[in-house]
Parts: structure tokens; sequence; C-alpha cells
């Protein structure tokens, strides 16, 4: 396994703090979380519902913003740009998958993966033979017509996962893309987001507790009541798991 | 390390026209009662301005009544196109939340909905005003009080365009509020 030392960071955080709500009732979130995500990696976040792992996941993401501290993606400041700018950064550095798939309910498979194309400026030939290729790739390119109602819960996961891919992110970013899916199609999607990040190198975070996903992930991060408590290598993962299986 | 170039495009108009054209048809029947709304506060609105209008023969109703009854009639309209249209907004937070996320800017989002709006409200204060406005002179003509034919016609534009006015105001104020969320925020929405 290369050491991380050398890598190229694509996000960083610096003393993220995020609070929901003001005065008493105010809900800390995220309590000061400073960390580095590499280039290809295969990242997961775990934590305990409440623990602030679905905030890091949107700060992160560009979806909300920070009220102290600052996102960097790719070096930029998330906090710095316009809505214009953020909307930018979504379309073309970023691919979302969400637990519960997110897909535009009115709109059929194809469409769905070619809607960020159109937003990037494709013309509407070049987003359809593109999107087609995407959902080939992942194992639907003959239900393209259907719409997402259409759609088993894996399928439909696949189809935002050909999505995600777009418009050739960086950053992939799964928000619990296991949890609304039975064992088996939950470990297909984990496969297909693996062999995404080996062969396109493109850097997978995902939230998670699913324990499926650590078998893959090349590093974990724990949050514990909104700050980052512990973060594990593979090689530490492999080496408990070796103790474990040895004693 | 990777800078991003930001560009500042978006996508071209009728991307925007094809989501709420789509919009539309998937969601036809909600959509039919979403302008039945408007054509009724329409109907009433033209039915009222078409007796307005009416050579006064006999006047059984004072000119403030006549008011008054216009009044009413605009408000019942305004609560019934908003209420309508409130709904159709706000009842898809998550799919607005959805899009920002695929890299849709605001203003996309709120030409979406000003194109299903402007859809909607023709669809529904044309045909609206056409019901109210006949029903009306049938009346008037069965009671021996035929209305002018030009001013029928008059009542009719008027009335659809007091309605598509009324349906566009009534979906850009919460559109342009949902697109203007942050997206967690309008992703965490569940209405």
């Amino acid at each position: 396994m290369s050491s991380v030392a050398d890598k190229e960071v694509v996000v960083r955080t610096v003393d993220v703090v995020k609070q929901y709500g003001e005065g008493e009732a105010a809900v800390r979130a995220l309590n000061g979380v400073t960390c580095e995500i590499f280039n290809g990696e295969y990242l997961s976040i775990m934590g305990p519902s409440g623990s602030g792992k679905s905030t890091l996941f949107n700060m992160i993401g560009g979806l909300d913003k920070p009220n102290e501290g600052s996102v960097f993606v790719n070096s930029v400041d998330i906090a710095q740009l316009t809505a214009k700018e953020l909307a930018f950064l979504r379309c073309h550095t970023i691919g979302y998958i969400f637990q519960t798939f997110n897909l535009i309910t009115v709109r059929t498979a194809l469409e769905n993966v070619t809607l960020p194309m159109l937003f990037a400026g494709l013309t509407p030939d070049e987003a359809e033979e593109r999107g087609m290729k995407l959902l080939t790739t992942v194992g639907l390119g003959h239900r393209f017509h259907h719409r997402p109602s259409e759609l088993s819960g894996g399928q439909q996961q696949r189809v935002a996962i050909a999505r995600s891919l777009a418009n050739n992110p960086s950053i992939i970013l799964a928000d619990e893309p296991t949890g609304n899916l039975d064992l088996k199609t939950g470990q297909e999607i984990i496969d297909l987001l693996r062999s995404l990040n080996q062969e396109r190198g493109v850097t997978i975070i995902s939230a998670t507790h699913d324990h499926k996903m650590l078998d893959v992930s090349d590093r974990i991060f724990h949050i514990r009541d909104g700050v980052l408590a512990l973060v594990e290598t593979r090689d530490e993962l492999d080496r408990s798991k070796a103790t474990a299986s040895g004693s | 390390m990777n800078q991003t170039q930001f560009k500042n495009l978006d996508p071209p108009l009728r991307v925007a026209w094809g989501q709420a054209l789509a919009s539309i048809r998937v969601r036809f029947l909600r959509m039919l009662i979403t302008s039945l709304g408007v054509a009724l506060g329409i109907a009433f609105f033209c039915s009222m301005q078409t007796l307005r209008l009416a050579p006064q023969k006999d006047s059984t109703q004072s000119p403030e009544q006549m008011q008054w009854l216009i009044g009413t009639s605009l408000v019942m309209c305004l609560v019934g196109v908003t209420n309508s249209m409130l709904m159709s907004v706000t009842e898809r937070y998550r799919e607005i939340g959805t899009i920002k996320c695929l890299g849709a800017s605001d203003t996309f989002i709120v030409k979406v909905f000003f194109f299903e709006a402007i859809l909607l409200g023709f669809i529904g204060s044309l045909s609206g005003a056409i019901i109210g406005t006949a029903l009306m002179a049938i009346t008037m003509l069965v009671l021996g009080n035929p209305p002018i034919f030009v001013s029928t016609l008059q009542v009719v534009v008027l009335g659809t365009s007091v309605g598509i006015v009324m349906t566009v105001l009534a979906a850009i104020a919460p559109a342009v509020q949902a697109a203007r969320m942050p997206a967690a925020a309008a992703l965490r929405m569940d209405i």
C-alpha cells in the first residue's frame, strides 16, 4: 500500500464548525473538524447517526456552508464562491449519490444522466451518447428509457451512480449509498463504486455505517460528537483484521 | 493541484423548457387540478366582469354592489391561484435540492417554474375565462339582456392576462425562495 504522504489533496477542511439553530437551542453538529482527503482514495466516513457525519458530507460537497472554518475543494475555498460558481463546482467537480437515490422522478434514466451534462453545456446529442455509455458501464444500458418508478432500488442507485459520473468529476460523494438496499444489492453497489474508483481514479467519499464498506476503503474517518475521533488507514485495518483472525 | 476554472454559463433555455414540459406531462393529473383551481377563480372573475360590462337596462345592482362583487371575485381568484402554485412548488423542495446538486444554477430553477406557471396559467386562465364569460353571457341572453360581443371578448382577454400574471407571480415567489436555499436544506425538506 502506497503512503499517503506524497498524494495530492482534493479536499481540505480547516476547523469546520457547523451549528444548527440559535441561542440555547443551538446544536453543534460539527465542532472543529480538520482533515485532508487525497486524490484517488476511497474514504469512508463512519459514525453513529447524529454524530455529524452527514453534516461533514454536506460541507465537503458544498451543499451547505460552515459557520466557522473553511472547506477547500481543489484548493478553492467554498465559502468564497458565489452561488453561480458553487453551481459550477457541483456540476463539474463533484458527483453526488444519496441514500434515497434522489433521481428526478419525471425524467427517464437516460435523461437523469444527461441533465448534468446539459448544465455543463454539452449538446443533447453529445450528452445522449455519453449518457448511454455511462448507463452501459453501470449495467443498465437496456433500461435507459424507463422512469425511476419503473426501476428497482438497486437499478435506481446504478442510474444515480451513472449520473454522478456525468461530467467526469474528480470527487464522488456518496451519502449512505447502500442504506436503502438489501445486502446483495448493497454489495453490488459497493463493488461498482470500488471498480470505478480503481479504473477511473475518481475519489470516493462515502458516509456510511455499512461494515461492508470498510473492506474496500483506503481510509476510514470515525466521527464522534462532531469531531474527527479517529483516522484508520488500510494498513492498520489489515493488521487488526489479521490479529483478530489469528487469535 | 488542479485549479477549477470557473466559467459563467447557463444551459440554453430549451433545457429549462424541457424540464418544465416533462414535469407537466408526468404529473398531468396533479397539474390538471392545479390549473382547474386557476380556471375556477378566473371563471368567477370573468362572469362578474361580463355582468358589469352588460348594457344596464334595469339596474338591479348598484355600482357599489358591483364593485364589491368584482373585488371579492379577484380576492377569491388570487387565493385559489396562490394556494395551488405554492403547493406545487413546496412539494418539490427535494427535487429542487437534487437539481441543485447536479449543478443547476438558481436562475435555472426559477426558469423551470416560470415556464410551468406560464403554461398552466395560460391553459387554466383561458379555459376559465371562456367558461365564466360564456356561462354568464348565456344566462343574460336567456334573461333577455344580451351582452355585447366585443365586451365579452375583452373580458376573456382581461381574465386570461390577469390569470397568467397571478399564476406566474404566485409561483415565482416560492420558487426564488427555494432556489436560494442551500442545497442541503432543500434536500432535508420533507412535506
